[in-house]
């Protein structure tokens, strides 16, 4: 592991106006990433993904974000210019997101996308770009690129979209991935041949992951580290192993809530929510 | 005498055959899953017995009657189904209390304002609720009200659409808990669509595993302790889903 973290957040605060004042969804982060796997889990509107698009800057007014400290390889990202972020994001970070149906432009084809992506970041002779598109989606495990590569989104299914989404995130060769709920939107299937997907092409490229979803065990299957998340607060942070062993009242009722293969239980445990909140 | 009866069932979308030959006996009382990928026709079956998909050939029997392909208005009165989007499935400009009153004005039944409020107990929503908009429930109480709109004519077969994939893990228990509850109150029969192998194991007694359109393998929910299924698509499905970890750890 490198000596500097490839990723250091202190404090981070996002937060919305209501009609009774701004409401802070995400209340006081602060970790540290290195060129690992990390996991937020959460229910919804636990702030997950508002930690994610914060990472990006992407927190849309009139929403607000603030952090003591939110440096990415030496690189504070809090003073770059609208400019420089932007150059920033997709080829130093990039984000999967949930629902490749939404995602991707519906009137490019799949092969202008990728390479539009690349474009973006790099110059190119087109050749090489052409190169460089077939050899990712090789990589991501899509037989016969060259007819993919010709195709549009509404022509692909929901997993092959979600490789091509991956394939564009990666193609910059981005030094931290953050995915949010890449496969919420999959069948069950695809899903595991999705996340080894990612897995593998993160090992490889020694890339860092942040991995957002609401499925603690897929989690802690394809993570090192996790967080949990409720109500914008860090309640709990261990080892993927220990998940099992989580002390914290929400995360062993999250935990005991998830049916099992082996179901014995005639009931299943739900969230008694005033145990931890205090209010 | 079996709850619900498909035989050689076909459903098609206009030229595309979507289910082909058919074949389930679910007993009065039991609990079973169809399962399988997107695509693979699990909830087009569903949808041709409640009548959503009226181009089939073949049988379906509900509680001893056959269905015919018309709108059946006794039909309604044996077989309700729940849908997977509780957000997409309520009517947004009605209030609770109107959507659970409408099943009984069309069948024209007394008792509306009691039955209403019985209703709303028994799916555990407090009264407040009764005369709030969709908009204004979270996602697990809407659900709460979808189940209540589908009991609303006392039906005992339950067709129940992923009826938990959209909700957070903890409201995904307490509404199964509700559904197993219900059962056990009202005797009813249960067939439910999930890609959930896990859900299935907690709520289900066996199952129907559908790929392109055919069922590959019917096995008992017990099945889902040691993977003892005889077809491959089903071992790789069961594989996909993780298998079971509490017996790998042994």
């Amino acid at each position: 592991m490198s000596p500097s973290p490839l990723l250091e957040l202190e404090n981070l605060r996002v937060s919305f106006p209501t009609p009774k004042g701004r409401i802070e969804v995400v209340k006081g982060l602060s970790f540290t990433l290195g060129r690992e796997r990390l996991g937020i889990v959460g229910e919804s509107g636990s702030g997950k993904s508002m930690t994610g698009r914060a990472l990006l800057r992407l927190v849309r007014t009139p929403g607000a974000q603030v952090a003591d400290r939110m440096v990415f390889d030496g690189i504070d990202l809090q003073r770059l210019s609208e400019r420089k972020m932007r150059e920033l994001r997709g080829a130093r970070i990039s984000m999967i997101m949930q629902d490749p149906k939404f995602s991707l432009n519906p009137v490019m084809t799949i092969g202008a996308q990728i390479a539009e992506a690349l474009k973006t970041h790099e110059k190119l002779a087109r050749r090489d770009i052409r190169a460089r598109v077939l050899e990712m989606l090789e990589a991501v495990r899509i037989n016969d690129p060259e007819r993919v590569m010709e195709l549009y989104p509404h022509e692909v299914s929901g997993g092959m979209g979600q490789r091509v989404m991956i394939a564009m995130m990666l193609i910059p060769r981005p030094d931290l991935l953050i995915a949010d709920e890449p496969t919420s939107a999959l069948d069950v299937s695809v899903q595991a041949q999705v996340l080894d997907l990612i897995d593998e092409l993160v090992r490889d490229k020694g890339m860092g992951l942040i991995l957002i979803s609401h499925d603690l065990n897929l989690v802690a299957r394809y993570c090192d580290r996790i967080l949990v998340m409720h109500a914008g607060e860090v309640v709990e942070s261990c080892a993927a192993a220990d998940l099992q062993n989580a002390t914290h009242p929400y995360t062993r009722g999250l935990l005991a809530a998830v049916p099992r293969m082996e179901e014995t239980r005639a009931e299943l445990p739900t969230l008694d929510r005033s145990a931890w909140s205090g209010t | 005498m079996s709850a619900i009866s498909l035989k050689n069932l076909d459903i098609s979308y206009g030229t595309t055959k979507v289910v082909e030959g058919a074949n389930i006996e679910v007993a009065a009382g039991e609990s079973f899953a169809l399962v399988g990928e997107s695509g693979s026709g699990k909830s087009t079956i569903l949808k041709a017995i409640a009548g959503l998909a009226p181009d089939w050939t073949g049988e379906i029997t509900v509680l001893g009657e056959k269905r015919g392909h018309r709108v059946d208005h006794a039909f309604a009165t044996r077989c309700q189904m729940v849908f997977q989007d509780p957000y997409g499935s309520l009517h947004p400009r009605k209030t609770v209390d109107a959507v659970l009153s409408e099943p009984l004005r069309i069948h024209g039944l007394p008792n509306r304002d009691a039955r209403v409020l019985e209703m709303l107990a028994a799916v555990g929503l407090d009264q407040r609720f009764r005369f709030r908009y969709p908009h204004q429930l979270s996602g697990g109480q809407r659900q709460r009200v979808a189940i209540a709109r589908a009991l609303m004519l006392e039906p005992k077969v339950m067709l129940l659409d992923e009826p938990t994939s959209a909700l957070d893990v903890s409201v995904q228990a307490e509404i199964l808990n509700l559904l197993k509850k219900l059962r056990r109150e009202q005797g009813l029969t249960y067939l439910m669509v999930t890609h959930n192998l896990p859900v299935v194991s907690f709520m289900c007694d066996r199952m129907a595993v559908m790929n392109k359109g055919r069922i590959v393998e019917i096995a008992p929910a017990s099945a889902l302790h040691d993977g003892s299924f005889t077809d491959p698509y089903t071992q790789s499905l069961y594989a996909a889903s993780g298998g079971n970890p509490d017996r790998k750890d042994q």
